[in-house]
């Protein structure tokens, strides 16, 4: 789950780290206001969760209450990447002395949990990744103990900072270490950390994401989702146990299994078609869980054919089949259905299917041919 | 001879009287496993399908001589039981439990390896030497007997190619299913490893999946140290960045972790990739006569 830049700034500050001062506007009257409390030089800032709001025009820095509400007046609405912005953050204006970036991140081929910092701040660290790698410096946190006094005092030295500014990095180091241990977080970034001009830190952006698995024990995380920047039918298709990602073409795929999901995807596009999303039924292919299936899948208005491509392990068949025949009598489906099983009582459940009208093939590339073919009349 | 679990397997499963744990203790008994013991916490001298029920692993080992263990517990007790099976002991702990946070499984990951230990998953299907045990959800009745090792990330997958591989004559030594988690026991490159020095096995499928690198650590692995004739599939070719795909391992991020790089580092490892999971078994026939 991903948060805006404000809410992962009010986490920051809440374990200490020092923060670019902000306010959250919805209208620009509110935007103007925050701007007159703050005086001087403010920044207008999109509140969304994606990337380039800078590039797309999402950020402003402006001069004057007056000038804070226009910029308030023109972000507001905008579409960026495909997200409406809803809020933005007034934030006040910095003196920037040197700017850096620095995040805690799973060190996945480690499975260790580590620091990463440069001195190129403010631009993405892919970027630097890819064209200065040696730029970045990382330092793996002990799975047991934690990370060290010496590592941050390390990362510090490596960004060439002087010796004045070791411990304050330090302490931003370990605080930063701490919200994500403590919050459950997988990804905590500050791009840009700045020392002013006065020699002060501060975070001037925040960035955090966590880990579904674990939000049962923060409902305090939970209560920061923002509803409008999630895909209604995705969140829906969760609270079935059911795991739905929308894609762009026109062929429904029903699938169980998200390896199986993704491998029926690939072979619907090797056959020359779309797939319209992803979707891994989970816990058992029965008439409730197909239903459910059914119904998101067709809400989507490009959906031109379904493919449902079911592999019987534990689940048999036969009862796959009376959970399809069951859910088309819940559900209207008038694009063509093409269904492929196989695996336990797979002939059983062809045999069901074919009473109602339904043939079942046992070929994986066959059906996906088949869902093309059908999907392209 | 197999990997990991085999005729000399004597299981104990965690979370016995659940209906998971209860279930596929049927079905694995069943299938000819020696199942010793089972473990649910105030559930002692209970039975379930003829396997004797403790209330701590300490006492399952002790009364059984369990030497390795599948667990079915809630994701949220599932690091504790992991902790439990290894720190009585356990060789080899098998975590079927999908939804376990993964800054937990950091430092058991660890703990695990210093114990000596070997945890496959969480989030697999488990493992299953045909003919010998069946140690987790894989159905029984797809393995032959044979001489191909078989190591996938995704349950479904696995059922998938051991069936087609079944069917097209070509029985296997060990299939594992190692899990779809960002952070799981026992890497591809670990069981590459088991299955390159096993006497018992001659050829290898491996079937990977967006997200991460194991693929590619795997590759380099393989250039190196395998001499057996390997085939392989990636799961993922279509998948969007950004997107976890059901897994909570399989997401492409910053332009890392695609399908494509993950072929390409296979395919100049001498594996032969297949673009579809049916053409696995004829793939891999061409390598094992080439």
């Amino acid at each position: 789950m991903n948060v805006h830049e404000y809410q992962a700034a009010e986490l920051l500050a809440k374990h200490g780290v020092p923060v670019n001062p902000g306010k959250v506007a919805t209208t620009p009257d509110e935007a103007e206001q925050i701007a007159r409390e703050f005086g001087g030089t403010v920044v207008v800032k999109a509140q969304v969760h994606t990337g380039g709001r800078g590039k797309a025009g999402g950020v402003k820095v402006v001069k004057s209450p007056e000038e804070a509400r226009s910029a308030a007046e023109a972000i507001l609405g905008m579409d960026i990447k495909g997200h409406t912005v809803n809020k933005v953050l007034v934030a006040q204006g910095a003196d920037i002395a040197r700017e850096f970036y620095l995040s805690i991140v799973m060190n996945r081929p480690a499975r260790k949990i580590m620091v990463m910092a440069s001195a190129e701040g403010g631009v993405e660290i892919e970027t630097v990744a890819e064209e200065s790698p040696e730029k970045i410096v990382q330092r793996d946190a002990d799975p047991m103990v934690g990370l060290r006094d010496y590592q941050a005092k390390e990362v510090a030295f490596a960004l060439g900072l002087e010796p004045t500014l070791v411990n304050g990095f330090g302490k931003i180091v370990h605080q930063l270490y701490e919200t994500f241990i403590e919050e459950d977080a997988t990804l905590v970034e500050i791009n840009p950390l700045i020392i002013t001009g006065a020699g002060e830190w501060q975070a001037l952006d925040a960035k955090m994401s966590f880990d579904d698995n674990a939000l049962y024990r923060k409902p305090e995380i939970e209560a920061l989702r923002d509803m409008a920047e999630e895909n209604e039918t995705e969140i829906e298709a969760k609270q079935s146990g059911i795991s739905f990602v929308k894609l762009d073409g026109n062929i429904g795929c029903i699938v169980n299994g998200a390896g199986l999901s993704m491998a029926t995807l690939d072979a619907v596009q090797l056959a020359g078609g779309e797939p319209a999303n992803f979707l891994d039924v989970g816990g058992g292919a029965n008439e409730e869980q197909v239903t459910k299936a059914f119904n998101l899948v067709l809400a989507d208005p490009n959906v031109k054919a379904i493919l449902i491509n079911i592999y019987g392990g534990i689940t048999r068949g036969d009862v796959v089949a009376r959970g399809i025949v069951a859910a088309m009598k819940n559900v209207d489906v008038k694009v063509p259905l093409v269904v492929r099983l196989s695996g336990t009582n797979a002939e059983e459940g062809k045999a069901l299917l074919a009473e109602q009208g339904i043939t079942a093939g046992d070929s994986m590339d066959e059906a996906a041919a088949q869902v093309v073919a059908a999907a392209g009349k | 001879m197999s990997i990991l679990v085999g005729n000399d397997t004597r299981l104990l499963v965690q979370g016995i009287t659940g209906r998971e744990g209860s279930f596929h203790t049927q079905q694995m008994v069943e299938y000819g496993t020696n199942v010793v013991a089972g473990v649910t916490p105030g559930k002692a001298g209970q039975e379930v399908h003829g396997v004797p029920v403790f209330n701590t692993v300490e006492d399952a080992v002790r009364e059984t001589g369990a030497n390795a263990s599948v667990i079915y517990v809630p994701a949220r007790f599932s690091v504790d039981a992991i902790y439990e099976a290894v720190d009585n002991g356990i060789e080899v702990v098998v975590c079927i439990t999908e939804g376990v946070p993964v800054n937990d499984m950091v430092p058991v990951y660890h703990h695990v390896k210093q114990k000596g230990a070997v945890l496959i998953g969480p989030n697999c299907p488990g493992v299953t030497s045909p003919g010998q045990a069946k140690v987790g959800i894989i159905p029984g009745f797809i393995h032959e007997p044979g001489r191909v090792g078989v190591v996938s990330r995704s349950g479904t997958l696995t059922y998938e190619v051991v069936d087609a591989l079944t069917k097209a004559g070509l029985g296997q030594s060990t299939v594992v299913g190692i899990g779809g988690d960002p952070i799981i026991g026992t890497s591809f490159t670990d069981v590459l490893e088991m299955f390159q020095n096993d006497p018992d096995t001659d050829a290898i499928v491996m079937i990977g999946e967006i997200g991460g690198d194991d693929e590619e650590r795997a590759a380099a692995f393989i250039k190196e140290n395998v001499t057996k004739p390997m085939a392989g599939f990636i799961a993922g070719r279509t998948a969007p960045e950004g997107k976890r795909m059901g897994h909570a391992g399989a997401i492409i991020s910053g332009g890392a972790g695609t399908a494509q790089g993950k072929i390409e580092a296979l395919e100049a490892a001498g594996v032969a990739v297949a673009s579809r999971m049916s053409e696995i078994p004829a793939l891999l026939q061409a390598k094992m006569n080439a």
